[in-house]
């Protein structure tokens, strides 16, 4: 520790250059940190999936509806400790660029399947007695300025009301919060409001969620779901949320090596950057390092000397660059609401680190080699 | 001004005859911005190859009817009535049997991805006969036409390469029915090559639809047809439709997608574009800083301070081309042509793309590059025209 100040004064000795190598690993860090928010955007729902819990869908396509019947034949197959339905809505709110998840729930059985979410209780009555009722995310309360009491009327081209109208309206009567970050940007509302409302396709949900009692049993117990309806006219396909999701991300894209081929690029990039500027200001040294040789310091010591600056250098550009990119990404999605899980997770954050440290390490190694095999005599003939 | 240029001409060739002795740095400045310009040039790819199949099929005479309110055939509907009056309004064109419009159906099926084994939603769509000369560019390249009134599928080219089962010869089943591949085409790389295609009138009782369809692709007299054709469905109280050009309606589809890849690369390029800055700049300050005593002799000769900044400027300006040029071949080698599927968001079904690496976006990245160059080659240049020439002499 006491060597602090002779590695501080070192990397002054060309503020300039310390400077500019200090920001590249900045910007490498920021840019790090940007990227593991954008995936996390796109396959972030693989990380909310929970152990227990199944999606139940039509085997042939995704849009083709479940009959709501379903349920309760679901339940009674051992191991199933609950079942909740949704179905895509599809709407947007004034203009076709609002948009968000909208789905109809019955609510007491979404509050049970979905522990995440929390509302305060008596929202929580009100919406389990009023028909016509809905409960948003904060997100998107915060974002339309809805409070409990609006009316929200959500154009769906996929439902009409009897009349035909395409046009639902909804009364706010609760806003929910959840646990996961950024999960808070759907709108819920009544399946037997919906049900009875509706024109076409009574009696069909979009598909089920189901959790079983034993997270062990899920593969078994998905088995049993698809065999109870085969050969009906809708066979269901049943796999475990995180499949689900990771299915539905990979339809995306291959984001995963995209995002990760980049990330090489920039790291190779700076690596290069920072590693040749170490190396060089160590060459540049070769006859203090002499002097301090001759002064006794052992090669050890030496060494440490010049790892010490460059793992001081990676680790000082790598805190602020993630500090950056933190405050960069915390404001939420940029793009207006395609990216609603648009964060920077906290596992990131120390992967980040781990990086850092190893960046410090293979920039400073070289240079701490040689200047650990520099022999006094020739260090000191250069001054 | 002969006598500036041989000034500059010699102290840029002293400046890149150095570059040996510093290949560490001169390799690192070069390679950071290579690798700007291939990532600039390797994301832009993507959604410059996505954009171009969601526009590629249309011709500017073709448009597409959706019932009001929907934006995505997925979402619409249309009644055997409301066909018959779109395809009789004016400004649609005559073929040999009637209008030349096509009545359809837009569905998707689950299949498994080649590459990765997970389930994709892949569109399957029925088609009348009309389809065919509304869409001139559809070619069967293998195998045979669908025939009419049977449970017989063909396969777009990018659909059969993506996803399983769709060869030509195997039979696809989905749920109870069991569909042939006969045939396989090619649309000139449009969006149809990604989907699968039958008679609409089979597809309807399969997914026991009735009489009803979805969309209505039809081919006008000329592209100035649009607004009578437009104007006669908007005042007609039988049907509630909302027509567009083909063009636009793809665009609209594809606009999601493009920006929101567009905007990415660009982020991700601009802060690596300010980390190579930083890197070309150590790069010609430690330059500046090697030949700090024969900048000072030159100058003490009488070499002109314009002439430093600008041979500096010069040789910063070569290693930016050079890293420009790098990153531009490995985008083209790497990303040109890499076939890919994504989601089509609007309809939740699968487009599969290859990404384009076109000139424009190499011309793009090499101006970054250029840019890079300057800022980096400007301020070390700066420097070393204002070196005091005594201070400089002395540290010989």
């Amino acid at each position: 520790m006491k060597f602090l100040p002779l590695i501080w004064s070192n990397l002054k000795r060309r503020k300039l250059r310390s400077a500019l190598t200090l920001l590249s690993i900045v910007v490498a860090f920021i840019l790090f940190g940007v990227l593991c928010a954008i995936k996390h955007a796109l396959a972030g729902g693989v990380s909310y999936a929970k152990a227990n819990r199944l999606i139940v869908r039509d085997k042939v396509s995704i849009i083709n509806l479940l009959p709501e019947t379903y349920k309760e034949r679901m339940k009674r197959i051992p191991g199933v400790a609950a079942a909740s339905h949704q179905t895509w809505f599809g709407g947007h709110y004034q203009d076709q660029k609002n948009f968000f998840m909208q789905t109809p729930v019955v609510p007491e059985e979404f509050l049970e399947m979905n522990p995440e979410v929390t509302m305060p209780e008596d929202q929580k009555k009100a919406w389990f007695t009023t028909r016509t009722g809905a409960i948003v995310g904060k997100s998107l309360a915060d974002k339309y300025h809805w409070k409990i009491g609006s009316k929200i009327p959500i154009q769906s081209p996929i439902w009409a009301k009897q009349d035909g109208d395409h046009t639902w309206e909804f009364d706010l009567v609760g806003i929910y919060e959840s646990s996961l970050k950024g999960a808070d940007q759907a709108l819920l509302f009544r399946y037997d409001y919906f049900e009875e409302a509706r024109q076409v396709a009574k009696g069909k949900v979009g598909w089920y969620t189901i959790r079983v009692q034993d997270a062990q049993r899920a593969a078994e117990i998905a088995k049993q779901i698809d065999r109870e309806f085969e050969n009906s006219s809708s066979e269901t396909k049943t796999e475990p949320e995180g499949a689900f999701a990771q299915g539905w991300a990979s339809q995306v894209g291959n984001i995963a090596l995209i995002t990760a081929s980049i990330m090489g690029a920039v790291f190779f990039t700076i690596l290069l950057v920072t590693g040749n500027t170490m190396s060089q200001s160590v060459r540049e040294r070769a006859g203090e390092l002499g002097v301090l040789k001759a002064l006794g310091f052992t090669n050890n010591q030496v060494v440490t000397f010049v790892l010490a600056e460059s793992l001081l250098m990676a680790c000082l550009g790598a805190g602020l660059g993630l500090l950056l990119a933190w405050a960069l990404t915390a404001r939420g999605d940029p793009t207006g609401g395609m990216l609603p899980l648009f964060s920077m997770p906290a596992r990131d954050l120390l992967i980040g680190a781990a990086i850092a440290v190893a960046l410090g390490i293979v920039t400073g190694i070289f240079p701490a080699m040689n200047a650990m095999r520099l022999r006094v005599a020739d260090a000191l003939r250069r001054i | 001004m002969k006598n500036w240029f041989s000034q500059v001409f010699s102290v840029t060739r002293f400046g890149v005859l150095s570059i040996p002795q510093r290949r560490g740095s001169v390799a690192a400045a070069v390679i950071g911005i290579a690798g700007v310009v291939a990532v600039l040039a390797g994301v832009l790819s993507i959604a410059a190859g996505f954009r171009r199949v969601m526009t590629q099929s249309a011709s500017p005479d073709s448009t597409i009817v959706l019932r009001s309110g929907a934006d995505s055939e997925m979402v619409s509907g249309f009644s055997r009535e409301n066909i018959r009056v779109v395809a009789d309004s004016p400004g649609v064109a005559a073929g040999s049997n009637g209008p030349l419009a096509s009545a359809e159906l837009f569905v998707i099926i689950n299949l498994p991805k080649r590459s990765t084994g997970t389930d994709a939603n892949v569109p399957l769509r029925g088609v009348e006969q009309a389809a065919f000369t509304v869409r001139d560019n559809v070619r069967i390249v293998e195998g045979r036409m669908f025939e009419w009134g049977k449970n017989e599928i063909i396969v777009g080219t990018g659909a059969a390469k993506e996803f399983a089962g769709l060869n030509v010869g195997s039979t696809l089943k989905v749920g109870k029915i069991q569909w042939p591949v006969v045939g396989r085409f090619e649309a000139n790389g449009g969006m149809a090559e990604s989907e699968i295609w039958t008679d609409a009138t089979v597809l309807q009782s399969a997914y026991e639809r009735g009489d009803t369809f979805q969309s209505v692709y039809a081919r006008l007299n000329s592209p100035e047809s649009f607004f009578m054709f437009s104007n006669s469905l908007a005042g007609d109280p039988r049907v509630s439709v909302k027509v567009m050009r083909q063009s636009d309606y793809y665009s609209e589809q594809s606009s999601m997608m493009t920006k929101l890849i567009t905007s990415l690369g660009v982020l991700i390029a601009s802060l690596m574009a300010v980390g190579a800055v930083f890197g070309a700049l150590n790069t010609m300050y430690s330059a500046v800083a090697a030949r700090t005593r024969e900048i000072a002799t030159l100058r003490a000769l009488g070499f002109g301070s314009g002439s430093v900044v600008i041979s500096i400027l010069l040789e910063s300006l070569a290693l930016a081309l050079i890293g420009g040029f790098l990153g531009a071949a490995i985008a083209y080698i790497a990303f040109n042509n890499f076939h890919t599927t994504t989601m089509n968001f609007q309809s939740f079904s699968q487009v599969t793309f290859a990404f384009r690496v076109t000139p424009a976006l190499l011309i793009q990245g090499i101006i970054w590059a250029v840019m890079i160059g300057l800022i980096g080659g400007l301020f070390p240049a700066l420097r070393a025209a204002r070196l005091p020439i005594a201070t400089a002499l002395r540290e010989l």
